[in-house]
């Protein structure tokens, strides 16, 4: 529905502020735009990629460590990363005065890159978001037969030339997947740009919705987005049906491993040290010494009630999620009918939507609703309904079923898909209706991924931050809101708490997938 | 408990696709039936049909006199009491081998449903295994457990589909006696779906012959072999060749290899060319023969050699000679028809 009302818009006529935008502004978001996804696209291709063909067939010190290690970044939202590194490196950060009294260099004496940059932003964005294309590019490059890579060496490649002919072609569609991936994140990044002062779309439909008041235009650049994130999807699900083929053969062993001596195991080592270490180790150090300055005026009972907040948001949300994509998942193996299917794909697609598009597609029709209601009330029974749907906690209930009901249910359909169908016919035959098949065969089997889309939403909705920022609820705020607040105001050392938490809980999930991969290897 | 099933004219259709073709056969009480026939000939369907996943279109499903499936009615599957052993077998992956054969007991009283569970285990010859989980079992282990699990809760008719098609060859014909036995012993009534004619002749009592969703023949393994009802079966059921005859006598035909004669009156007319199935060992390697015929490529298969042969006029037929009978390629060695009932086919 989100996407309805926000396609809509792309058909309306132009308003004034609209033109205005046109004139000004949009020339600037797109090419912004267009050099973050480069940027953005470049780097978490050669992190994403060295790392993961390191640790799937090199041998080297640390190996077994970062080859889960190497997700933590995941756990760190971009917007996050980026109040550290400015707080890090800005002109009275650390660095910076540290180098100023090794060198007795003032003010102006040196150049020093500006963190608060779009090439800072490309840096931020690469260094969290590089997992999606380690992680797929690595799934590729175990998936891959042996017997591939054995034949290319019998034919005369040696590790590279296997590597850049063999494996690397092989894993072009799971690599693909992840950079769309990863570049979807970009697109949908608010806290981030805005935090930078960088004008993209995302800055843009906030600062036109609330600063312009033009509702209109704000929906419109959200169409504009929409556009650039459904090309995206559309590269993806491509690239996700040719991954079908990179099973070479059903016949596995373990892989080889290439022992790196020396120099080139420190190298090798160093490779994936650097972005576990910018990504993840360097700003979760600095967060803990700010927390440690200031936890003590920062934990106090209002930021009690705030975690409470976050925490039952993010339970009720990820219970809600978790209980549809069941039941549209287990619909679907029931009936299977084409509606259901079609819904489904449907739902699916959320996760790729924004969160400020979502937002302003979820209240612009509440707020029509509301605002029809209340008039109705008013003029027929002299009562006034308020804003029932758009200022409450429904609306925000509403677009992180949007935003997150697909994470769920990519969850729940592994599960349920791993499940034969000859289970579901095991059970029929002995007697079992199918709600007591689900209960008694389908729920105990799949458990483990219907606790991890738990975990997932939950996590997810925790670090949400641009649809809480939108619809809100007055005095209503979490622990990713409040972060983003207190940086924004400069008090980046005050938002360290919060954003700890953030990360901390972040972790959960991430910990959980490095050990369902770890255990996934096919053929063992 | 065992159950009379009666499949009467039965089609089962997939959207527009027609998959069964009017099936029709019936299995009294205690006996094993079996569908056999090339995949995708819809014989899994005729198992699923009557299981109760499929709808039927046509016809009728009885079993002991009452209505399972008619066009209008569809008995859920749960209802109708049947055990069905599935092609993966479907063992539940999170319950023990116990919990697995006790899965249909539910209602049944704690120590009754105890009894049962030991009772099958030591009928499949896995007393010990009870707290086992399926993937710590052998493929034939697993096998048994889910035999043991579709027939605990007593069921009227058992079906199963292609149970020991995930076996090594020597297993299969192994566990199919075993299930034969077992099945003997418990008097069920019984349904298997194979591809495999050498894993249906070891278990079955009466084979349908499926091809394209009708039924090509329905009888015993021995008959199917030595009366094939049509071209279809002659071709599917064992190896063997047709050549062209001319019927010159009430009881005789003349081929290539010789006259002969059959032990009951040949229906062609007298000077008709007609064709004859020639299994491989109706023909006799004869040193002392008039008849030759050089060999193409020969086959060692250990008790015997299978020789493929081709006459002067380039007829190809297949003889099954002892193993000491060792001829190269090329050689022309001397053959001999040994042909007493004769399988006779219209000339097309």
């Amino acid at each position: 529905m989100p996407v309805l009302t926000i396609a809509s818009f792309l058909l309306q006529s132009s308003a004034d502020v609209w033109q205005h935008l046109l004139d000004t502004v949009l020339f600037d978001y797109l090419t912004n735009s267009a050099l973050l996804m480069i940027g953005v696209g470049m780097g978490t291709f050669s992190i994403g990629v060295t790392c993961a063909w390191l640790t799937s067939v090199c041998q080297f010190p640390g190996k077994r460590f970062f080859a889960w290690a190497l997700l933590l970044p995941l756990a760190m939202p971009a917007y996050i990363i980026a109040y550290t590194y400015t707080g890090m490196f800005d002109f009275a950060g650390p660095v910076q005065s540290l180098l100023r009294e090794w060198t007795g260099w003032g003010y102006g004496d040196y150049y020093f890159p500006e963190i608060r940059s779009i090439g800072g932003a490309i840096a931020m964005l690469s260094f969290v978001l590089f997992p999606y294309v380690y992680l797929l590019a690595r799934a590729a490059f175990l998936d891959q037969s042996v017997c591939v890579l054995e034949v290319s060496r019998t034919l005369g490649c040696n590790l590279w030339g296997s590597f850049y002919r063999v494996a690397l072609p092989l894993a072009r569609p799971a690599i693909v997947a992840g950079m769309s991936l990863a570049l979807m994140e970009t697109l949908a990044d608010y806290g981030t740009v805005s935090y930078f002062g960088i004008g993209v779309f995302t800055t843009g439909i906030f600062r036109t919705w609330f600063g312009l008041g033009d509702s209109v235009a704000a929906a419109k650049l959200a169409a504009i987005l929409l556009l650039f994130v459904f090309t995206l999807v559309l590269v993806e699900r491509g690239s996700r049906r040719q991954a079908q083929y990179h099973h070479s053969t059903n016949r596995y062993q373990n892989l080889p491993e290439y022992k790196l001596p020396g120099i080139k195991g420190l190298i090798a080592f160093v490779a994936c040290l650097m972005p576990l270490l910018l990504g993840f180790i360097l700003p979760a150090i600095q967060l803990g010494f700010w927390a440690v300055d200031t936890y003590e005026e920062m934990v106090d009972e209002s930021f009690l009630k705030l975690t409470l907040h976050t925490i039952s948001l993010a339970a009720v949300a990820s219970l809600l999620a978790v209980m549809l994509a069941l039941f549209l998942v287990y619909g679907r193996r029931l009936f299977g009918g084409k509606a259901v299917v079609a819904s489904i794909r449907v739902v699916a697609t959320g996760y790729a939507i924004p969160g400020t598009v979502v937002a302003v597609g979820v209240i612009i029709p509440f707020a029509w609703f509301d605002n029809t209601l209340d008039a109705y009330l008013r003029d027929n029974f002299d009562f006034s309904s308020g804003l029932l749907l758009s200022g409450s906690l429904f609306a925000v209930m509403f677009a992180y079923m949007v935003r997150f009901l697909a994470v769920s249910i990519q969850s729940v359909e592994a599960g349920l898909g791993k499940i034969k169908h000859s289970m579901d016919d095991a059970a029929r035959s002995l007697g079992y209706q199918p709600r007591q098949t689900f209960f008694k065969v389908h729920l105990p089997i799949m458990k483990g991924s219907v606790l991890t889309a738990l975990l997932i939403v939950f996590v997810d909705v925790m670090k949400e931050l641009p649809a809480t920022l939108i619809l809100r609820p007055f005095n209503f705020n979490t622990l990713a809101v409040r972060a983003f607040e207190l940086a924004s105001d400069e008090r980046l050392a005050d938002s360290s708490t919060a954003a700890l938490m953030i990360v901390a809980v972040g972790l959960i999930p991430v910990i959980l997938l490095s050990k369902s991969i770890s255990a996934s290897r096919a053929g063992s | 408990m065992t159950s009379q099933l009666d499949v009467q004219n039965i089609d089962v259709s997939y959207g527009d696709v027609q998959v069964l073709d009017r099936v029709s056969f019936t299995l009294e009480p205690g006996e094993i039936g079996c569908m056999l026939g090339p995949s995708g000939c819809g014989k899994t369907t005729v198992l699923r049909a009557i299981a109760g996943f499929e709808p039927i279109t046509h016809g009728h499903i009885l079993v002991d006199h009452t209505e399972f499936s008619s066009p209008s009615f569809c008995l859920p599957t749960e209802k109708r009491n049947i055990g069905m052993v599935f092609q993966d077998f479907a063992l539940f992956p999170n319950m023990s081998v116990a919990d697995n054969i006790g899965f249909g007991l539910r209602n049944w009283h704690h120590k009754k449903k105890r009894a049962r569970i030991q009772e099958l285990l030591a009928m499949i010859g896995m007393p010990t295994s009870a707290k086992a989980y399926p993937h710590q079992l052998s493929g034939g282990q697993q096998q048994r457990v889910a035999l043991a699990r579709a027939m605990a809760p007593q069921p009227g008719i058992l079906l199963m589909d292609e149970p020991f098609s995930s076996m090594d060859v020597e297993l299969r014909e192994q566990l199919a006696r075993e299930v034969r036995n077992i099945l003997n012993q418990e008097n069920i009534t019984a349904v298997l779906v194979t591809h495999d004619q050498n894993e249906a002749f070891a278990i079955a009592d009466r084979i349908c012959v499926i091809n394209e969703g009708r039924i090509e023949q329905q009888d015993s393994g021995y008959n199917l072999y030595h009366q094939p009802a049509n071209r279809f079966v002659a071709d599917f059921i064992g190896q063997g060749v047709i050549i062209p005859a001319e019927v010159v006598g009430e009881f005789t035909v003349k081929t290539e290899l010789g006259v002969v004669t059959n032990d009951m009156p040949i229906t062609a007319n007298l000077g008709d060319t007609v064709d004859v199935l020639v299994r491989p060992d109706d023909v006799i390697h004869d040193d002392d023969s008039g008849e030759t015929a050089i060999v193409v490529e020969k086959a060692f298969r250990g008790a015997d050699f299978l020789y493929f042969l081709r006459t002067d006029s380039g007829t190809e037929v297949l003889c099954l000679a002892p193993s000491h009978h060792d001829h190269k390629i090329n050689e022309r060695i001397g053959i001999r028809l040994n042909l007493h009932h004769l399988v006779i086919f219209d000339r097309i």
